[in-house]
């Protein structure tokens, strides 16, 4: 099966990327999670301020059959949540890596991210799936 | 796990890349590459076609049938007529629902349609009930198949696929019509609150049926759904499931389907305890055993809600008025049709009519509801 990666992002085992501009952190789940999911029919996303903590579920996103925890790819605090999933979730589904990220936050260490899967690895890792 | 029961469409739903999940013992299509939201929309606006030969296919003959059915279940048998239909529920004696059930007369026989899930237990019920009679019981479920075609465009549908005018069959009738030249038994009615047909085939036939219809609705774009369009159709219908609004514990008069009880009836099984519901006004369902296993206990009845608050109610989760818990939710969706989330649930009944506010709880949070008219969603394709 083909699925969608971004090679400018990083990746979590549980499926989860975050992508790094300009000191501030895109995150949201990859192509695999929302095939996985079906279709999402609404995300439940924290406050901008909220303090993230790498591997802790932040969201939860329900598909039509069940509800799944989502788990920051970094430790760090939310600026900004993307207001458009509130009503239209299958932003999701459409697009993982574009218009359906789900938030964006200052990471405590952007180090971090070295930990993560670059697209190469998380490539390799969905092959061994 | 023993090995899950396959329909003769198993090779075809893998072929079409189907996701596949386990039901009542069987290994059915969830879903299709369209999805399940697609294919609900589709339903909708045109028309969708399921497997559901998982569905128990019971065959009821013998001079004392209509008798023994008169027993067995809640509603009146004598009232329906040949290629009639009828809604009933298989009562403990307690009152609760051991099933819900569809019973279809034929000049000769008669055809029951039961859940999946409860075939085998409903059958040994049956038999064990016959006591000397002259009636004849067969699970005839493996020798058949089943497909429903639902939604607007379904009669045009099986009219082109069987080369045959659009017929106009009245609702809830079944009839002896060949399909795509395949012999069959073809029902109106079905479980999407949309207009459309159940029909029954050898099972040896079915995949040939099953395409010859996808190609005659191709111009409309039908599409095969699976169970997850199927059980959001039925819960925006606010049609019944087995597991979640009816079981054991649930007696019919609280899950509001009074309808399918013919108390009229001299007897049947469950009569008594049913009697002594009405007339307390009470409900079957957890609560203190009381000498015999037998209610009243709280009264309880089932409401559809839609939410106020964004939120995708659960089965189980709790619905509270204020600081107190009221009931569970039985079914909960994010509705396609009225774009909008909701559900059903049991409540106490001064919360049960139309306005009232509720709250669900959701991941530790209340969420508000309003209690809603049944159903959630109406189709304007159904007159009735």
């Amino acid at each position: 099966m083909g699925y969608l990666i971004d090679e400018k992002a990083r990746y979590t085992k549980t499926h989860e990327w975050v992508r790094l501009e300009g000191g501030e952190a895109t995150v949201g789940i990859s192509d695999y999670a929302q095939h996985g999911l079906s279709d999402v029919v609404f995300v439940e996303l924290p406050a901008a301020g909220s303090a993230l903590r790498k591997a802790k579920a932040f969201a939860t996103v329900e598909s039509v059959k069940a509800a799944e925890e989502v788990f920051s790819p970094i430790t760090g605090t939310v600026t900004v949540v993307n207001a458009e999933l509130s009503k239209s979730p299958e932003l999701l589904n459409k697009a993982p890596f574009g218009a359906g990220w789900m938030l964006r936050a200052k990471p405590a260490d952007a180090a971090e991210l070295e930990s993560l899967m670059d697209a190469k690895a998380y490539a390799a890792y969905l092959e061994s799936l | 796990m023993s090995a899950a029961l396959t329909t003769p469409l198993h090779a075809w739903h893998a072929a079409a890349g189907a996701r596949m999940t386990e039901f009542g013992g069987w290994d059915m299509p969830l879903q299709y590459a369209a999805g399940p939201l697609e294919e609900h929309r589709r339903v909708r606006g045109s028309c969708g076609l399921f497997d559901i030969s998982h569905m128990g296919r019971v065959r009821l003959q013998g001079r004392d049938a209509t008798d023994f059915l008169q027993e067995i279940q809640s509603s009146d048998a004598r009232r329906v007529p040949v290629h009639g239909a009828q809604y009933g529920l298989l009562c403990a004696p307690s009152g609760g629902i051991l099933d819900d059930l569809f019973l279809y007369r034929l000049p000769d026989r008669w055809l029951l349609v039961v859940n999946a899930s409860n075939r085998a237990r409903d059958l040994d019920w049956m038999r064990s009930r016959i006591r000397g009679r002259d009636v004849v019981l067969e699970d005839v479920s493996a020798q058949s198949g089943m497909a429903a075609l639902q939604g607007p465009a379904s009669a045009a549908v099986l009219a082109r696929a069987s080369g045959m005018e659009k017929a106009s069959l009245p609702y809830h009738t079944i009839h002896d019509l060949p399909v795509a030249g395949i012999p069959a038994h073809v029902i109106v009615g079905g479980y999407t609150g949309e207009p459309g047909f159940e029909i029954l085939l050898p099972a040896g036939r079915l995949e040939e049926a099953w395409e010859r219809i996808l190609a005659a609705g191709e111009a409309v774009g039908i599409l095969p759904c699976g169970l997850s369009a199927r059980d959001t159709l039925r819960a925006e219908a606010c049609l019944p499931l087995y597991g979640h609004e009816i079981d054991e514990r649930t007696d019919p008069f609280s899950a509001g389907l009074g309808f399918a009880v013919a108390m009229d009836k001299p007897s049947f099984i469950g009569r008594e305890s049913l009697e002594r519901i009405l007339r307390s006004a009470g409900s079957l369902g957890p609560g203190p055993d009381i000498e015999g296993g037998v209610q009243p206990r709280t009264p309880r009845r089932l409401a559809a809600f839609r939410m106020a608050d964004p939120g995708v109610p659960r089965q189980g989760y709790a619905i509270r008025d204020g600081d107190r818990e009221i009931g569970r939710v039985t079914t909960g969706l994010f509705s396609p049709s009225t774009e909008g989330y909701g559900g059903m649930g049991y409540v106490e009944p001064a919360s049960a009519p139309a306005g009232s506010r509720i709250e669900v709880v959701i991941r530790d949070a209340r969420k508000e509801a309003r209690v809603v008219r049944r159903p959630l969603f109406r189709s304007p394709h159904l007159s009735r």
